[in-house]
């Protein structure tokens, strides 16, 4: 059995503004305020990378859980925008923790990564022990703030999150998980080597509208609990749209579901433990009702995990 | 009333106002139908018509234009 003990999240200090970003791209602020639900965004400095943002999560997770970096038995890194084909960001994070030795894997994943770095490391609790979610990116260097790629390029952000899973009680108990993956349209949302990031959002919106709410809907099914049940929804901050459709497929009201896209735009596989980060904060860590963890992104993978009120609350 | 014109019936609907988009006028380009307003259009067929529209179909070029949309629709009764 695996519980979250604690959460944390770094966003760069630079808030990028629409007003900064609708005249590179050629559009009114306005506009894209109201296309995208997003005010602001933040952009990691140059001398930061993937693996910095991520250790900074990292650090606040670590403390916000009261537990040193060495009781850590593994580190999961999601990110999508890594700066190197390998090694990867968890090395370099598990480097800076100064846990050398402590087997650092890579989730090589956009937006969908940090959900399957819960649900995996759910299961990985019994024989490493502590394991240590963490999910960074640097958006805004993978796309092109010019008009000819403005559709991208409005959309993201950077930052990272981090949530501990152990076998020891924690504020939430992981009760089930169902992972997926669709191959067939995986050109949909992709990044090569030396290109931006390329999208063909009618497609994602498609796919993520139909496959969101049906797996959210299965997971619960199979472990009885209604979707009224469930005191919060976090999901992937990809889209307001998106995140008001799957509210309305379920029947739940959009309030339950977490939202925090306005202010740091999508941020991809760190936006689920961002925002998980900050709802668990706004719990004082101590959630009293079932939480369900959802994600959409490139591959296309998705899935959900549903995280119910655990057996005593983790200090904060 | 026949497919296509309740596949019209259900595009003014999602559009919100009176259009009337020729059979093979590209829905996307006049702008008729946005990403969202084209995930709920597959609700509205799959309820209107009583058909299933598997993932594997869910390709923007499918419903690109009424002919296509009526094309599906068919294949899948």
């Amino acid at each position: 059995m695996a519980y979250l003990r604690a959460l944390g999240c770094y966003l760069p200090s630079r808030v990028v503004e629409n007003s900064e970003v609708a005249p590179l791209v050629g559009v009114d602020a306005g506009w894209l305020l109201e296309a995208t639900g997003i005010e602001q965004r933040r952009f990691a400095a140059p001398e930061e990378s993937v693996a910095s943002l991520g250790a900074r999560a990292a650090e606040a997770c670590l403390e916000n859980a009261g537990l040193a970096a060495r009781e850590v038995g593994l580190v999961v890194v999601a990110s999508g925008s890594a700066e190197q084909r390998f090694p990867g960001p968890a090395s370099a994070i598990g480097a800076a923790l100064g846990i050398p030795g402590t087997p650092a894997i890579d989730l090589p994943m956009a937006s969908a990564g940090s959900l399957f770095g819960l649900a995996l490391g759910a299961r990985l609790c019994r024989d490493y022990g502590n394991v240590l979610v963490v999910g960074a990116e640097i958006m805004s260097r993978v796309v092109r703030l010019e008009p000819a790629f403005r559709d991208t390029a409005i959309l993201f952000g950077d930052g990272a999150g981090a949530c501990l899973l152990s076998e020891q009680p924690g504020f939430a108990r992981v009760a089930d998980s169902i992972l997926c993956t669709d191959g067939e349209f995986r050109q949909a949302l992709h990044l090569d080597l030396d290109a931006p990031l390329a999208m063909d959002g009618r497609t994602i919106i498609l796919q993520a509208a139909r496959k969101l709410p049906r797996v959210i809907s299965e997971l619960l099914e199979r472990n009885q609990c209604e979707p009224g049940r469930v005191g919060t929804f976090l999901m992937h901050q990809a889209n307001l749209n998106l995140i008001t459709r799957v509210a309305r497929s379920l029947g739940v009201p959009e309030a339950k579901f977490y939202r925090n896209l306005g202010r740091y735009g999508n941020t991809s596989s760190a936006s689920l433990l961002i925002a998980a980060a900050e709802w668990w904060r706004e719990t004082g860590g101590s959630p009293t009702e079932p939480a369900v963890f959802a994600a959409f992104g490139a591959g296309l993978n998705w899935g959900a995990l549903l995280a119910v009120p655990g057996a005593c609350a983790t200090g904060t | 009333m026949d497919k296509r014109t309740k596949i019209i019936e259900i595009l003014r609907q999602l559009a919100g106002k009176p259009i009337d988009p020729t059979p093979d006028e590209s829905l996307f380009e006049s702008g008729l139908l946005d990403s969202f307003a084209l995930a709920d259009l597959v609700s509205a067929l799959e309820a209107e018509f009583g058909v299933r529209i598997p993932d594997s179909s869910l390709r923007p070029r499918v419903f690109d234009t009424v002919t296509r949309i009526e094309a599906l629709v068919e294949s899948r009764s």
